[in-house]
């Protein structure tokens, strides 16, 4: 019984927010201009998901989010394997990553559009250049923390750097990276939508703007729900891949039994 | 497969071995020094000692982990070290378990053992029939497709000796592979290696801090004292084989307990 009381309790919780925003809205009697009414969003919901012009900016959103994603995925574990397998590279380099990790990155979309253009490979760069550093610093993470008694295993077989990698290393980083890759998505579509907000006119960001200095704020608000379902999916799938990736794995074992 | 250097030569050679290591403060710890010792092809060493005896180091010495400070290491008349790199035709006739199975989590009990092979290029066919072959010699037949976690503590030990005896080696090292499991457990696993090591012929170096043990499982008893670790006797037991639950209750396998305990008290 209890395992399964999230899947009638959430769908609850979800009503009773968007009720209470309702009632809200009424009782005070707020101008839409500030806070639309849940009815006239999902109305504009609705609209704007019957215009091919909105699907033409969901993919382009989506594009985006999912090449710089791909992009910081792989050059992410590529580099965090080389610097963890690399320990004096690493503390070269240290400084610098922590500098460039702590920088305001969403400050360099400007730069990026006048580098990369309105286009959406400004787009792209600033969702990968957010998205990298967590999967990098956790693949880092990941084969530092390699049990000793299975390097000495490969020791004693007398393995290869590239057979240590391929066969211990990365396979033991895995969890790590994964969760990496869960902040990294979500950065990734922070990265895309910021890079519309700012540049170009195309995409759910460039919508929501559009939408805002056309005073249709329900309409605002309708773009950032679809936004949010679109980063709960994407998320979710992340998520998902876990499993198949690390079937072996404790945290996997986990959810499977409850 | 026995050249002539290899059948001339014993097995294991260890000559003038010593091994420091640096502390932290700067100061040296003197952890092995003065050790030779010559193992038999086929022979089973039984490497025991209070704890700071350097038995494991010993052992690791063996396994290529350690290069020493000085000394030599010979596996069947080869150098283990030849310049700053281990010898691999020598680590091939090497294969070492551990304490903790240290089976890969991500590979499943066929692919664990199957894994020496791999490292050396055996297509996969061949190396999951060997892996095969090997979970029938320790026991787990059946448990091939299962995922290390799914198994009990001695059935991953196991698993652990079958991928040590996959490239079938001549010499199978082992540090106290036996130390984290139940009392019942253990003894039940050693009749096994007794049976293992029978059947493979191959020679077996363990390390164990249990005196029953290695009164139980050895031809030859080395016997380390610590601080620095030396070598203070060695002890032989001769009785014959298979060894039974009943060979550890006779008078003089007993008498070699008490001797062994009443030395090891002595040290510590």
């Amino acid at each position: 019984m209890k395992r399964h009381v999230h899947l009638v309790a959430t769908p609850l919780i979800l009503a009773a927010l968007v009720l209470l925003w309702w009632g809200y809205v009424r009782a005070f009697e707020v101008s839409p201009l500030i806070l639309p009414s849940p009815a006239s969003v999902g109305a504009s919901i609705v609209d704007l998901l019957q215009s091919p012009r909105t699907w033409n900016h969901i993919w382009y959103t989506l594009y985006e989010t999912i090449a710089g994603f791909l992009i910081a995925v792989v050059v992410g574990i590529g580099l965090g394997a080389l610097l963890g397998k690399t320990p004096w590279l690493e503390r070269t380099l240290n400084p610098l990553i922590v500098g460039l990790q702590v920088m305001p990155k969403i400050a360099l979309v400007p730069l990026f559009v006048v580098w990369f253009g309105f286009g959406p490979t400004s787009k792209v760069v600033m969702a990968a250049v957010l998205a990298f550093f967590p999967v990098m610093t956790n693949t880092i993470i990941g084969i530092k923390s390699v049990e000793r008694g299975h390097r000495d295993v490969m020791t004693s077989l007398n393995a290869s750097r590239w057979q240590s990698l391929r066969e211990v290393e990365l396979p033991a980083s895995l969890p790590f990276i994964l969760t990496g890759m869960e902040v990294g998505i979500v950065l990734a579509i922070i990265g895309a939508i910021v890079g519309e907000y700012l540049g170009g006119s195309n995409g759910l960001g460039y919508m929501a703007v559009a939408a805002l200095n056309a005073f249709d704020v329900p309409g605002m608000f309708a773009v950032i729900i679809i936004l949010t379902v679109i980063g709960f999916l994407l998320y979710a799938l992340v998520v998902m891949l876990r499993r198949f990736v690390t079937p072996w794995h404790e945290s996997v074992l986990i959810t499977r039994e409850t | 497969m026995v050249s002539e250097a290899s059948a001339s030569s014993p097995e294991i050679r260890l000559s003038g071995l010593e091994q420091r290591y640096r502390t932290e403060a700067g100061g040296e710890v003197l952890a092995l020094t003065g050790i030779d010792l010559s193992i038999r092809r086929g022979e089973f060493v039984v490497l025991i000692g209070p704890s700071g005896c350097g038995k494991t180091t010993m052992l690791r010495i063996m396994a290529g982990l350690i290069r020493p400070t000085s000394g030599t290491v010979e596996i069947a008349g080869r150098p283990l070290w030849k310049g700053g790199a281990r010898d691999d035709s020598a680590v091939q006739e090497l294969g070492v378990a551990f304490q903790e199975a240290n089976l890969f989590p991500w590979m499943r009990i066929e692919e664990n053992i199957a894994l020496p092979l791999k490292l050396r290029g055996v297509p996969k066919a061949k190396r999951l029939e060997r892996a095969r072959a090997l979970t029938e010699l320790v026991g787990i037949k059946g448990f091939e497709r299962r995922w290390p976690r799914e198994l009990s503590g001695g059935m991953r030990q196991r698993a652990a000796i079958a991928r040590a005896l996959s490239l079938d080696p001549h010499i199978l090292l082992m540090d106290e592979p036996f130390g984290a499991l139940d009392a019942m457990t253990r003894d039940r696993m050693n009749v096994e290696l007794q049976r293992i090591w029978m059947m493979q012929g191959c020679t077996v170096v363990l390390v164990t801090h249990s005196i029953s043990e290695a009164v139980f499982l050895a031809d030859r008893i080395v016997l380390l004292s610590p601080r620095p670790g030396r070598m203070d006797t060695i002890i032989d037991v001769p009785f014959p084989r298979p060894r039974d639950g009943d060979s550890a209750t006779r008078p003089e396998f007993q008498a070699i307990v008490r001797d062994l305990r009443k030395r090891l008290d002595a040290m510590s």
